[in-house]
């Protein structure tokens, strides 16, 4: 079989083994959730309740606000306590809807849709209603990715399994436990954006996902595409560049090549959305690292890490950090008391310092260089960056940068490299 | 109290540190080589140019009140490449001079670690070149179990006897039947094992490879330096052994003088030499060009520190021009 994959790119230890035989268990929601107003990309959703608001599970709390915007729903039936701000895993504090849990679990409305008979445009705005947002970390309303621009079509559908963040195992949990609902609302997405040729993507260290997938890929008019597990392949042009071989143009969006990415997590909330009217209120995250119990959830959106923590056992010590996401990509926190959102893909923690400290100047190996799946010069975009010439950084192409951070992980003198292109971006922007 | 840091939260396990103590590594079956070709001398000369190296960039950090980084192993590399670079006859302040202009002036000048122009060692070397050439190219010694030109059994030129391989090529190759012997397969092996003149680490082209190897597998440096460097030569001597402009095979070019130390352990030198892969093969094949110019043509028998030196001039222009697309573009 063909093994797909992108030039560039880093082996970090998987890690995985730790909870990628722990089945998803649900969590009963705690008393209290908090839930931010702000949950993907986009500009924020406006409040539609107000303290001593009754909500269900799935009342709509929040509404889209502009073209790229999401709504928000109640992940639990009960009142809502305040409105105020509080710590989010992204960083900053967001208005959020506080809500006290009755523990009925009343449901707002709950459908059963025959969905052989709906059409495209009724599943778009399902999703955009259901405020479904892409599951895979970064959060894009999934709505306005099924939108392509006047003009522009989509040819090809890929779902997206293939988790190349170590650690994190919820995705490949979700193509074990659950892969027919998956590829059904990948076929809906299919319908949605008028593509007839679908294609689930699973690196290759999921074997288990892979054979799982393959009994029923025929079914459901799918091709399996397996990735040379490498990191990060699953990053939407690497990803889109090694199945088809075309570049997503600088600037442009993945429908310029035709090619929309789905993550699996969010194909399998399109399909509950569309089957049983089912907003966006849980998702499958795991906890792992430095806990007693390494585990996978499934949680309602706004519940607080700390209570994940302790289903999962605790910690294992003093917890030195707390990162939401991955070890790569993921944002460290300074409090235990922030929110699942509907971009968490897993919770880490580390009881010690797991990158070396030791930084020298830089020694031009060269290795950022070779590594960078967009072919960047990450060491001297840094040394521009480090002496405030902006404008030649971004004549680099500091601004084609995904801060995948595969050049700071290789770097022997651990040279802060994704800080200050963050650092530079932002300044660009102003 | 958590800790808050930008990711990636995870790093390779390959550190600066780390990468100079594998190189330090690679180069000891050369070093232990040189103790058993040149004897007790060459390990005095060695620890010498170490612990003159080390001092010294410590000494410069204090006057330049910046943190002292001599445990990053750095200055240890530039002392023992100094000293392979010597020949193992020089008087014991050789090697202190050599490491204080390698350190202060070719380092330290420039900013210290990853902003030297010039491979501090190799720039050492030239500047005892030009200081004291007596000193530096003067006088050889013989090897234990060798002759100084590699010319095992039969020694029909006296010349020969105080000559290096490269320099009996260039001084006597139109003395009868020299070519023919350095030519010769006794000759070409004692070359490849290290029985001949030179300076004391780059005579055993066995053991540096051993060492060449060992970095080339472990992914410290690029095997695209030191095989175009090869490449090169040999091409290029190669077509000239067959035009008749040097009566010497390729194999004797690629054997002899310092090619193996400089296309393993100096052409290779990060900081000063380029960061792109398609640069490692323009700077490789530059150097081989220019070795070959300089030993044909120029007025030294040896030209593997000019050429690199040379090279490592260019290597900003080199990094610049060989800059990939970025993808999307």
């Amino acid at each position: 079989m063909k093994r797909y994959t992108f030039p560039g790119g880093i082996h970090p230890k998987e890690n995985k083994s730790i909870t990628e035989d722990k089945k998803i268990t649900e969590i009963q929601p705690p008393d209290e959730i908090i839930v931010p107003l702000s949950q993907h990309t986009g500009s924020p959703s406006k409040p539609i309740v107000e303290k001593g608001s009754k909500v269900h599970i799935g009342t709509k709390i929040g509404e889209i606000t502009g073209f790229i915007s999401a709504n928000i729903h109640s992940p639990v039936s009960g009142e809502v306590k305040k409105m105020d701000t509080h710590p989010h895993p992204s960083g900053g504090e967001i208005l959020s809807v506080f809500i006290t849990n009755d523990g009925k679990d009343e449901w707002e409305n709950v459908s059963d849709r025959d969905v052989e008979s709906i059409s495209g445009g009724d599943i778009i705005e399902i999703v955009k209603e259901a405020g479904i947002v892409g599951l895979g970390g970064a959060a894009f309303p999934t709505h306005v990715k099924m939108s392509p621009p006047k003009g522009k079509q989509y040819d090809t559908l890929i779902l997206n399994g293939s988790e190349c963040e170590p650690y994190l195992t919820c995705d490949y949990r979700l193509m074990v436990e659950r892969p027919e609902d998956i590829l059904l609302g990948g076929r809906l997405i299919a319908r949605a954006i008028g593509v007839k040729r679908c294609i689930i993507a699973i690196e290759e260290n999921k074997p288990e996902a892979i054979r799982k997938m393959e009994k029923i890929v025929g079914r459901y008019d799918f091709e399996i595409s397996t990735l040379i597990t490498k990191y990060p392949e699953g990053a939407e042009k690497q990803l889109i560049w090694a199945i088809t071989e075309e570049e997503v143009p600088t600037g442009g969006l993945p429908v310029d090549v035709g090619v929309c990415v789905q993550n699996v997590g969010t194909a399998l909330a399109v399909y509950e959305a569309v089957k049983y009217n089912k907003p966006l209120i849980e998702r499958a995250i795991t906890v792992t690292g430095a806990v007693k119990r390494p585990s996978n959830f499934k949680v309602r959106i706004g519940t607080p890490f700390k209570e994940l923590i302790e289903k999962a056992g605790g910690y294992l010590g003093i917890p030195y950090k707390l990162i939401s996401g991955g070890p790569m990509m993921g944002i460290s926190q300074y409090t235990d008391d922030v929110p699942v959102v509907k971009g968490t893909t897993g919770i880490l923690v580390f009881k010690e310092e797991t990158n070396s400290l030791v930084r020298t100047a830089c020694i031009r190996c060269g290795r950022c260089i070779n590594v960078c799946p967009m072919n960047l010069m990450p060491t001297k975009i840094l040394a521009y960056i480090e002496n405030g010439d902006f404008s030649n950084a971004k004549e680099l192409g500091v601004l084609d940068c995904m801060e995948c951070g595969s050049c700071e992980y290789i770097c022997p003198a651990r040279r802060p490299i994704v800080h200050n292109i963050k650092l530079a971006k932002l300044r660009l922007s102003k | 109290m958590l800790k808050v840091s930008s990711y990636p939260h995870i790093s390779s396990e390959t550190t600066t540190r780390k990468i100079m103590f594998i190189v330090i590594a690679a180069l000891m079956p050369a070093f232990f080589g040189s103790i058993f070709f040149f004897g007790i001398r060459a390990l005095i000369i060695t620890l010498i140019s170490i612990v003159s190296s080390f001092a010294c960039e410590a000494l410069c950090q204090a006057i330049r009140k910046k943190p002292i980084t001599i445990n990053d192993g750095s200055a240890i590399l530039t002392g023992l490449l100094l000293a392979f670079n010597l020949p193992s006859c020089v008087p014991y302040w050789v090697p202190v001079v050599g490491a204080f202009f390698a350190i202060a002036v070719a380092k330290q000048v420039f900013g210290g670690l990853g902003y030297n122009i010039f491979n501090p060692a190799l720039a050492g070397r030239a500047f005892l070149m030009a200081s004291w050439p007596s000193i530096m190219t003067g006088k050889w010694v013989v090897p234990r179990l060798g002759t100084m030109s590699g010319i095992v059994y039969s020694l029909p030129v006296e010349m020969t006897s105080n000559a290096t391989p490269l320099t009996a090529l260039k001084d006597y190759s139109s003395v009868l039947g020299l070519p023919e012997l350095l030519n010769a397969k006794s000759t070409i092996y004692s070359l490849f094992l290290g029985m001949r003149g030179g300076c004391l680490g780059e005579t055993s082209c066995l053991l540096l490879l051993i060492g060449g190897i060992i970095l080339i597998s472990f992914r410290i440096i690029d095997f695209r330096i030191p095989l175009s460097y090869f490449l090169a030569v040999f091409s290029l001597t190669g077509i000239l052994w067959l035009l008749g402009v040097t009566p010497v095979t390729p194999l004797f070019h690629i054997l002899s003088g310092g090619l193996f130390l400089g296309a393993f352990f100096m052409a290779t030198d990060y900081v000063t030499s380029p960061m792109t892969r398609k640069g490692r093969w323009i700077f490789g094949i530059g150097c081989g060009v220019i070795t070959v110019l300089i030993r044909l043509w120029g007025g030294y028998p040896e030209g593997v520190s000019y050429s690199i030196l040379l090279m490592n001039a260019t290597t900003p222009l080199i990094d610049k021009f060989t800059r990939s697309r970025i993808f999307g573009h």
